[in-house]
């Protein structure tokens, strides 16, 4: 666990040594609020909530959580650093852990950043804060399924480009597992049992029952297996490519 | 103590090191030659855990690399090829990251951190990213890396490629002095290298250990083993001095440079021919500008078992 800790602090210090982290949390919340204002039409519903902030998450992390998950491992493999890392007494697994850790923690960082809104929305209004704090748990859990797919496309390559592009389009499934365009990919060669095990994958409707303010178990469960799986694939892929 | 059994790496259709066993006892300095792409630098990931055999076992102290990596992995200080580092990191912070991950803390830490960068002389850089560094330097931090937790054993993987000569002397003289309590193995195409640090070399070709021996056993094998070579005052007495030479029953061979008018005369199967070839040129009054005995050139040595 000590490992795990001291590989995610130097993590997240690289962020904040170069200009990414500043110019990730600006477009994060440029894109957050212009999104919640504009196409959300936040005053013209004249509610007091924050449906149409989080209703954008999932499309709005879908191009910039792939921009932090990609370094996290196709840079260690482009320039090296990996084997340094590899040959220190530390296990694959929380060198996996502890990157990822550092991604989700800065994801956290930029989300927490917005509280502003949720000052503005109290101040308009009386919303259900309950709600709200579920809406920001769920987003929270999205953005590390989404770095959680993003860091096993990332082992996968030594181009961060390519681990961006990834990156996105497996996203980009998972987003839509339980919609037509996804789902009729599968209609015709795969028995419906199987067609429906992959719309029940989908990130949507697991987001949006959270984003509704409804903590399920279930939608917990999937998270974390998913996240899970991922990352075990992670250490799986590093361990066959990590010396390419 | 480094131990390897039979080991082997094969990359579908390559293999990059086939059936590679040795040993190695504190005090010994390895160096680890061959030409590129030999298998020095996938045997030397392999003994540091980076990469795992195909077949075959490696240890280092006693710790299996594969099925007790940790604990070897703590005995060992590895300095990889071209010396990775995090570029964004500051010299100072790169090295904490080590230290931490080394698992020293409080006073300890703080003395080996002082300790690497004093020995290393990084303390005008501390503050650097190590982005911004010379190749020098950079070596240095790897360097530096590689000694912060004392480990008894020693793999680095070119560790003076691309220095300037006092450079080079700088971390020559930081090998030898560790040699005396650690086990150190560097891989290296510089073959006087080999004579400034190593009593014993490995030379690897083909992913197979073509020779293992001391670097003056290796040198015997030179066919300018005991070889005379002479320069002359006169470059018009050449010809002469060359018959004269040939004429020698224990010279083998005599080659010539007419640029310097530098004649060696090669011996007949290695023995020693200095007493004849002076003798001679007492006798028959040439003029000398040098006279010595050669003891072997490492790199025809090099050349002939790896071509």
């Amino acid at each position: 666990m000590r490992n795990v800790g001291i590989i995610m602090r130097r993590e997240l210090g690289s962020y904040f040594a170069t200009p990414i982290a500043y110019i990730f949390i600006v477009i994060f919340l440029v894109l957050a609020s212009w999104f919640t204002f504009y196409l959300g039409g936040f005053y013209e519903r004249g509610q007091a909530d924050l449906d149409p902030f989080f209703n954008f998450h999932p499309w709005l992390y879908l191009f910039l959580i792939p921009a932090i998950s990609m370094r996290l491992w196709a840079e260690e493999r482009k320039s090296g650093s990996i084997e340094l890392l590899m040959t220190q007494p530390v296990t694959l697994g929380q060198a996996v852990l502890g990157k990822f850790f550092a991604a989700w923690l800065f994801a956290g960082i930029a989300l927490a950043l917005t509280f502003p809104l949720w000052i503005t929305v109290n101040y308009l209004g009386s919303p259900d804060n309950g709600a709200i704090l579920a809406a920001y748990i769920g987003s929270f859990l999205l953005a590390a399924g989404f770095l959680a797919i993003g860091s096993c496309m990332s082992a996968l390559t030594r181009n961060q480009v390519v681990a961006f592009i990834l990156a996105v389009v497996v996203c980009f499934v998972f987003l839509l597992a339980g919609y037509p365009m996804v789902i009729d990919a599968f209609h015709s060669w795969l028995p419906q049992a199987a067609v429906d095990a992959i719309a029940s994958l989908s990130f949507l409707t697991h987001f949006n029952s959270i984003a509704k303010g409804v903590l399920d178990v279930r939608d917990l469960v999937y998270f974390a297996m998913l996240i899970a799986y991922f990352l075990i694939a992670t250490s799986v892929v590093l361990e066959v490519r990590k010396a390419d | 103590m480094i131990k390897t059994e039979h080991l082997c790496k094969r990359y579908s259709a390559l293999v990059a090191v086939d059936d590679v066993s040795f040993e190695v006892r504190p005090g010994e300095v390895l160096g680890f030659l061959g030409p590129n792409g030999a298998g020095k630098t996938t045997t030397m990931r392999m003994l540091a855990g980076f990469i795992s055999p195909t077949s075959g076992r490696a240890s280092i102290c006693g710790h299996d690399v594969e099925r007790d990596a940790l604990a070897a992995k703590s005995c060992l200080g590895y300095l990889p090829e071209g010396a990775p580092a995090y570029g964004e990191m500051t010299v100072r912070r790169f090295l904490e990251f080590v230290a931490d991950l080394r698992g020293l803390d409080g006073a300890k830490r703080v003395a080996r951190l002082d300790y690497a960068i004093d020995r290393l002389q990084l303390s005008p850089v501390l503050e650097q990213s190590v982005e911004t560094l010379s190749k020098g330097f950079r070596r240095r931090v790897g360097l530096a890396q590689a000694i912060m937790h004392d480990p008894p054993v020693m793999i680095l993987d070119e560790p003076t490629d691309g220095l300037d000569p006092n450079q080079k002397h700088e971390v020559r003289t930081l090998i030898n002095e560790m040699a005396r309590e650690k086990i150190v193995v560097i891989s290296t195409h510089i073959l006087e290298e080999v004579d400034a640090v190593c009593n014993r070399a490995i030379i690897i070709s083909r992913g197979r250990i073509v020779a293992d021996d001391s670097p003056q056993g290796l040198a015997a094998k030179s066919r300018y083993h005991n070889a005379v070579s002479i320069r002359l005052e006169r470059a018009e007495q050449l010809a002469a001095v060359r018959g004269a030479l040939a004429a020698l029953p224990s010279v083998a061979e005599v080659e010539v440079s007419d640029r310097e008018s530098r004649l060696t005369a090669l011996p007949r199967a290695g023995r020693p021919i200095l007493s004849a070839v002076s003798e001679l040129a007492a006798r028959q009054g040439f003029a000398l500008k040098e006279l010595h005995l050669e003891s072997g050139r490492l790199d025809e040595v090099f050349r002939t078992i790896t071509a």
